[in-house]
């Protein structure tokens, strides 16, 4: 994310000459085809734009895309993308990781690119598996998951992106699935936000956990299953016959029916993206009786790292002037003049 | 700031024959302060223009318990009027400011040395804590040294009692007046210290006061003392050393100064990624202060962001360092990897430490050498630089910044603990001294039909450099095996094999590019050559020097890179009929000497945590030579121009 002047671009001229290699049906496409319409939509300039990724069928998405990319290694994507924004701020970074990438071997690089709120976009494809590897469960597998290490089911308990991603600091929550239409506009407002935006996407893995989210993905039940978190409107779903209200009894969301449209009678809650509170029963929702949030979860900016440790940088140096000979001379410093050089032995 | 001017003079109250080099060691608690007072006894002796070199050895532990054995914290410095490159073997001085300070040091004293003793620590506890069964200035004990013991503790208190402090405060004023008693002893200049406590302490002047209080008290004390004791005042002559401006550095200083300098000459702003490990913390420390250099300072989250950060900023154009020692070392293999495969430059410091796993955090050793050599998954193969001193360090840093940018691979910089800590006088250099070696990105489409070639290698084998946000040059790259020229994923067999025989050519041919092997002491051939790399320098030197001056044919060969090594260094090898290779781990360069030359280097191992004694290698040397008293089995044939050793 960056202020520079907005380029005209198309789909195809974010279309890199690589063939892409993801399994026919994989969510993986989708979630390009969104991506390469919303860079046109945002004015991105190629040249200035970076995709970096981990390892994963997800991470292998920067090859696909016609800008600069950097395939780095698994779970680190988050430091080398820190490390990117610190020498340029200027350029746009998108990172691109897994559920096994960003939440298993680099949690620990995922809290803390989110805490330092490093202005990038983060997409984690949560497949709720390792994909690459051949279908093992990962850390956001529901419990009972069968793979091939969890002949009977898994036994570990998922973790939740998003709840881990607002307890590590972040400042923008989104959540999104691979063939949503509304994808772009996710991404798009993702990218407006100064500073580390996360993205959970469910992505379909056809061959490992073929339609895991099909329960609130398929056209069919969408409407009842999903709630779309739009600021300043109430949180209706079910075509507005069901809103969320919030339970004061146990300080948590309830879901009420809406009569003739009525929602304030029915007490639906509206959506504040600067309300970290309900960030946090939003995200934590058990899915069951109720919807799956989706959209602008939260979007409260804080100055970000990179600024940060610009004007850090300014005030240490100031006054100062880079003179290497001086620095080398620093301390305190005794000269030896010719003539106690002239005597003596040396070997 | 002070310029001081080295002056050779002679005064009455002088002994009379100057001694070359004197060694003290200072031992205390670790809450007494003795590396501070080692420290600036180390400055005054510089500025007395002596030749010096330091060896601080201190406990893991921040706070250890007062007064017990292992919360002993020590500082030894060897200076003379001749060339120094060790920290000494044994001490002529020792002062010990409680018991367990004595009971740790006082067997490493040369016979005859002088105990310097506080007795107001000597208390029962203390001694206990010391396990002493008597006092040990009460027995007969200590007969084989001079001992000096009074109350340093009163006479502290004493001195600062005009300034009110509370008796912790005052106590802590110990280590300067005993500064204060060895400045008089080896008749150095009081006013630097008095100077560096007022801007020390500028924002508390009494205690500024109390302690220059101390100082002089401690001074005035060997004034009278001398009548009477064993306290000697001894001078010693000031090294001819090169005209010119010195300072003292010590090897971290060193490495960041070098870095900073490694990234000027090369043109660009440098991002250093660390995760504060012991003993490399302090090159995060140093380099925080100067940004003004274009640096950036990243504090990451573990060893791997640190190195992570390092190389995507080096992907966006800057020069990425990282640092850490051992085990963060381990942490950073994959991502070292990441940087071979994707050739971007690096420079990867090692501040080694004695291992494995976390060993011993504030001892040295050399134990990383496989590690950086060999310690990655594939054929990873990557440059290596070893600083042998705290002032060799400084070059070093450049030359594994040049070596990175212009060949566009990951370098690791040795250094270690001892290296890292110690001090040493140092020329300051000329900035304009150094040939520049700036970096030059592509800006330009190198390839007139179609896409840019980002691993399109020149007659070196090296890859362009193309920065994010260039025009017209979008391309991608990963650690996936790439085809070439283009860097797209390729996993042909014949791709395979041709990029790993193309970065194995590449970092070979590094060794064309940099200094041949030079033999730094005694001839071109020979009986016997030490070989060495790192921190053992100064032993190694000193004990091929006394070796060579009793009659024995050796040399000293110190390796600066050690991988790839110098070309003509098999050659060199094979014209001595031995090879010894002293090092402070089990033979890991020996093995690669062997490896690369098939010569037949024999290792002297020593794995303490402490470096060399210079006695240790001088031993091994000479049991190489038959005639040798104590020596008569020695492996080489008798050489013609051996001289009887004096000292048997
Ligand atoms: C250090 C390391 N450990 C393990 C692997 C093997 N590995 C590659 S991808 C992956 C899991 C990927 O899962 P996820 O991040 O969910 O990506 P997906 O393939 O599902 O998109 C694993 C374990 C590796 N490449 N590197
Ligand atoms: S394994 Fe799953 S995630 Fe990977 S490409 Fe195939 S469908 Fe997509
Ligand atoms: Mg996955």
């Amino acid at each position: 994310m960056n202020d520079m002047t907005p380029i005209e671009t198309t789909l195809k001229d974010w279309e890199s000459d690589q063939e892409v290699r993801w399994c026919p049906g994989c969510g993986d496409y989708a979630i390009l085809k969104a991506v390469q319409r919303t860079l046109p939509m945002i004015g991105a300039d190629p040249k200035n734009t970076v995709f970096v990724s981990g390892i994963g069928c997800s991470s292998r998405f920067p090859y696909y895309v016609e800008s600069y990319g950097f395939h780095t290694i698994h779970g680190r994507a988050p430091a080398f993308a820190t490390g990117i924004k610190l020498a340029n701020p200027d350029l746009d970074v998108w990172l691109v990781t897994g559920d096994g990438d960003g939440m298993s071997i680099g949690g620990n690089h995922t809290m803390h690119v989110l805490r330092r709120n490093v202005n990038c976009q983060i997409m984690l494809f949560n497949n709720e598996i390792y994909g690459l590897t051949k279908g093992q469960y990962s850390p956001t597998s529901r419990t009972g998951t069968n793979s091939p290490t969890s002949p009977v089911g898994s036994v570990d308990r998922p973790a939740l992106p998003c709840a881990f991603a607002l307890g590590s600091g972040a400042r923008f929550i989104a959540r999104g699935y691979d063939v949503s239409k509304d994808l772009p506009e996710v991404l798009k407002a993702a990218h407006a936000h100064q500073g580390a935006a996360f993205i959970e996407i469910f992505q379909n893995c056809i061959v490992y956990n073929k339609d895991r989210f099909d329960d609130f993905t398929q056209k069919k039940v969408a409407d009842e299953t999903q709630v779309w978190c739009n600021d300043g409107e109430p949180l209706l779903f079910a075509k507005g016959t069901k809103g969320l209200a919030l339970d004061c009894d146990t300080l948590s969301l309830k879901v009420v029916d809406v009569v003739d449209g009525d929602w304030k009678a029915a007490g639906v809650a509206v959506h504040n993206v600067k309300n970290r509170g309900l960030a946090h029963m939003l995200v934590e929702m058990p899915f069951g009786p109720f919807p799956m949030a989706l959209g602008v979860i939260y979007d409260d900016p804080r100055p970000t790292f990179e600024g940060a440790v610009v004007a850090e940088r300014a005030k240490l140096i100031e006054g100062k002037t880079a003179d290497l000979g001086k620095l080398l001379a620093k301390g305190q410093t005794w000269t030896v003049e010719e003539k106690d050089a002239a005597h003596g032995l040396m070997d | 700031m002070a310029t001081i001017t080295a002056e050779h003079e002679t005064e009455a109250s002088v002994q009379d024959t100057a001694p070359e080099a004197v060694v003290v060691r200072f031992a205390g608690d670790s809450g007494d302060g003795m590396q501070l007072t080692g420290g600036q006894f180390t400055l005054s002796t510089a500025l007395a223009g002596n030749d010096l070199a330091t060896f601080p050895d201190f406990p893991a532990e921040i706070r250890a318990p007062q007064g017990t054995l292992f919360g002993v914290s020590a500082f030894q410095i060897n200076f003379g009027s001749q060339e120094i490159t060790t920290a000494g073997d044994a001490p002529d001085v020792l002062v010990a400011m409680n018991p367990a300070a004595l009971k740790v040091n006082v067997q490493a004293l040369k016979p005859g040395g002088l105990v310097i003793a506080d007795t107001g620590e000597f208390s029962k506890r203390n001694l206990d804590k010391a396990k002493y069964e008597t006092n040990p200035l009460e027995d007969d004990s200590l007969a084989k040294w001079d001992v000096l013991a009074f109350d340093i503790s009163a006479l502290t208190l004493e001195a600062v009692k005009p300034f009110g402090l509370g008796n912790k405060e005052a106590l802590r004023c110990k280590n300067m007046w005993t500064l204060g008693l060895a400045l008089w002893m080896f008749d150095r200049d009081r006013q630097p210290l008095v100077d560096w406590l007022k801007n020390k302490f500028a924002k508390n002047p009494v205690l500024a006061d109390a302690n220059i209080a101390a100082l002089n008290a401690g001074h005035a004390y060997g004034e009278t003392a001398e009548l009477a004791g064993p306290l000697k005042k001894l001078h010693v002559d000031p090294v001819p050393s090169e005209p010119g401006l010195y300072r003292t550095i010590t090897g971290a200083e060193a490495v960041s100064l070098g870095l900073v300098a490694g990234a000027q000459l090369a043109d660009l702003p440098m991002f250093f990624g660390g995760y504060p490990i012991t003993p490399a913390s302090a090159i995060l420390h140093n380099l925080v202060k100067m940004k003004e250099f274009g640096v950036t300072t990243f504090q990451a989250e573990d060893e791997i962001a640190a190195i992570c950060a390092a190389i995507g900023a080096s992907y966006a154009g800057q020069l990425g360092v990282t640092s850490s020692s051992g085990p963060g070392i381990a942490l950073k293999g994959e991502a070292m990897g990441l940087a071979v495969m994707t050739e971007l430059p690096l420079v990867i410091v090692n501040s080694q430490r004695g291992g494995p796993s976390t060993g011993l955090p504030t001892k040295t050793e050399q134990s990383d050498l496989y590690q950086a050599v060999y310690g990655r998954n594939g054929d990873a193969s990557l440059p290596v630089v070893a600083a042998r001193s705290p002032a060799d360090a400084f070059e070093c840093a450049i030359e594994a910044c040049r070596i990175a940018v212009q060949f566009m691979t990951p370098v690791m910089l040795l250094t270690d603990g001892y290296i890292g800590n110690a001090s040493e006088p140092w020329k300051v250099p000329d900035p304009a001294s150094f040939e520049p070696f700036p970096v030059s990105f592509l800006e330009k489409n190198n390839n007139p039909d179609g896409n840019v070639l980002p691993f399109k290698r020149d007659a070196r084998g090296v890859r362009p450099w193309i920065k994010p946000g260039t025009e017209g040059l979008m391309h991608r790259i990963g650690g996936i095996e790439k085809g070439i020229d283009t860097g797209n994923i390729d996993y042909a067999p014949q791709v395979h094999q041709a990029q790993t025989d193309a970065r194995k050519a590449k970092v070979d041919g590094v060794a064309a590019a940099i200094p041949p092997q030079d033999v730094c002491l005694g001839e071109e051939s020979g009986k016997l050559a030490v070989v060495g790399w790192g921190s053992t320098f100064g032993p190694i030197h000193q004990a091929v020097r006394r070796a060579r001056r009793k009659g024995m044919d050796v040399s000293h060969i110190h390796v600066r890179h050690v991988w790839p090594l110098p070309g003509n260094l098999g050659d060199l090898l094979k014209g001595f009929d031995k090879v010894l290779v002293p090092e402070m781990n089990t033979g890991q360069f020996k093995t690669v000497l062997r490896d690369q030359f098939l010569v037949d280097a024999t290792p002297l191992s020593k794995t303490s945590g402490q470096p060399f004694a210079i006695a240790e290698i001088e031993e091994a040397i000479a049991s190489y030579f038959d005639g040798v008293p104590g020596h008569a089995e020695g492996e080489v044939p008798v050489n013609e121009t051996q001289l009887p050793n004096p000292e048997a």
